[in-house]
């Protein structure tokens, strides 16, 4: 008996686990943006004009 | 009994911590992914006249097709076959690229998704772009 309490908390972990690794669409767009724009080198009407400086610090 | 409600209790919040890591960010800051983009960056020097003129167009999938060869002057077809054909490879490289930096190699097909619509919502007016019924242009 003691042996499932101890293994039910690796159990629940391990599916938190997998449900948790999801893919962070948000981020993948604004990475995605910065990319582009420093491919195209676009300033767009709708976009501030940012320079694309090499600040990749975050 | 005790023990388990503060052994999972721990495991959660151990449990929060990887997940607000998790969706913290992407990572694009690799060498691979920097040499990519700098052919790219290169290469669309050329290829804007074609995106331009309406030659070239985007793809729903993230890529570039030559859409109207009629636009392109006999002489230059195959530099622009050729164009598209290089610009394609390191479109496929740089999604495998950013999936692999960041150890998800199996999110490839949704970084590529989001880049499809990236591509096509930042296109310049004028451009042409795949859509559900076919080439429109911006």
């Amino acid at each position: 008996m003691k042996k499932i309490w101890m293994a039910l908390p690796l159990i629940v972990l391990s599916a938190c686990v997998t449900i948790n690794i999801y893919f962070p669409a948000a981020a993948a767009e604004k990475a995605a943006d910065k990319i582009i724009e420093e491919v195209w080198q676009t300033q767009h009407a709708d976009k501030p004009a940012d320079k694309p400086e090499v600040k990749e610090t975050k | 009994m005790n023990t388990l409600i503060r052994t999972i209790a721990a495991m959660l919040t151990l449990l929060a911590a990887l997940n607000v890591y998790a969706a913290a960010d992407i990572e694009v800051n690799t060498p691979a992914v920097n040499a990519i983009k700098a052919s790219m960056q290169q290469r669309h020097g050329q290829l804007a006249n074609y995106y331009a003129s309406g030659a070239v167009g985007l793809t729903m999938d993230g890529m570039v097709a030559l859409r109207d060869p009629g636009a392109v002057p006999l002489a230059a077809r195959q530099s622009v076959n050729a164009l598209v054909a290089a610009e394609n490879q390191d479109r496929e490289a740089l999604y495998a690229e950013i999936a692999n930096a960041n150890a998800h190699p199996e999110w490839q097909a949704e970084i590529r998704n989001t880049f499809a619509q990236r591509w096509i919502q930042r296109a310049q007016r004028g451009w042409w772009v795949m859509s559900n019924n076919g080439w429109v242009q911006k």
